[in-house]
């Protein structure tokens, strides 16, 4: 049971991580005319690396040990969003190059599509598995 | 499914876009409707843009950002003051009222802002893909 449990294993987080950068990066893109906003990142590394040392705040909350302490958002604490650094900076305050960003929006559409095409061949093996057809 | 979020940002945005494609186009329409006083003249307009930081604290997600349109400003330029003494619109001096329109301005504005309305609409495209590719996944 454990073992279905993971079988998809970090590409279910990967997934969720992926649409996370994309709804960041569509705000990026949507404020490229907002004066005074200022361009955001996933940073992909401390995502990783909080996964591989099993302290996942995204798939468990907070730690509570009192019962009225509160589990806070397991989502907003996943992953840190961080501001990027301008090439060309604008006078208005702006930092959002608009051809960086469509280039990482692209990049990240089709990490999103590798992640869902390694889930897929998964459910298949596993249909193929159990024999079904 | 925080997904579904991008179409509401990339949505605001395309809104916002074309509301500055109308003002441009109200802009270019009326760069030489005369008037005979400084009062009555035409005075280009601009779309003031804010990011929607509301959202941000309310919702859950905390990463998605949308435009919203915080109103429309006039232009406080100086006004083109010609003389014209033949013209109907003139006033006793003889003078007639320009609006101050900089017609190569607009159309800059109306590039930009066509172009960022493109690049939303492949936005919410890509999306709508992904979204497609997710709900038929395991079949």
């Amino acid at each position: 049971m454990s073992k279905l449990d993971n079988a998809f294993g970090m590409h279910e987080a990967a997934l969720k991580l992926r649409a996370q950068r994309m709804e960041v990066l569509a705000s990026n893109l949507a404020n490229a005319d907002t004066p005074g906003y200022k361009a955001r990142d996933i940073e992909f590394k401390s995502v990783l690396s909080s996964y591989q040392s099993g302290s996942t705040v995204a798939s468990k909350g907070l730690k509570t040990t009192h019962e009225r302490h509160l589990g806070g958002n397991p989502a907003a604490l996943g992953a840190t969003t961080l501001y990027r650094t301008p090439l060309q900076p604008s006078i208005d305050g702006n930092t959002v190059d608009a051809h960086v960003e469509k280039g990482k929006f692209m990049e990240n559409a089709l990490q999103y599509q590798a992640t869902v095409s390694f889930i897929d061949s998964r459910i298949k093996s596993l249909r193929k598995a159990l024999g079904g057809n | 499914m925080s997904m579904f979020k991008v179409f509401d940002v990339a949505g605001s945005a395309l809104s916002a876009q074309s509301l500055r494609l109308n003002v441009t186009a109200s802009n270019m329409a009326n760069a030489n409707s005369v008037s005979s006083s400084t009062e009555e003249t035409y005075r280009a307009r601009q779309p003031i843009f804010a990011a929607m930081l509301k959202e941000q604290f309310s919702g859950q997600q905390g990463s998605s950002v949308g435009v919203q349109v915080k109103g429309i400003v006039e232009s406080q330029a100086p006004l083109q003051q010609q003389y014209n003494p033949d013209h109907p619109m003139a006033n006793e001096e003889g003078y007639i009222f320009l609006p101050n329109v900089n017609v190569v301005d607009e159309m800059a504005n109306m590039i930009s802002a066509s172009r960022s309305y493109q690049s939303n609409v492949e936005v919410i495209n890509t999306a709508k893909q992904l979204m497609m590719r997710t709900l038929t996944m395991g079949q």
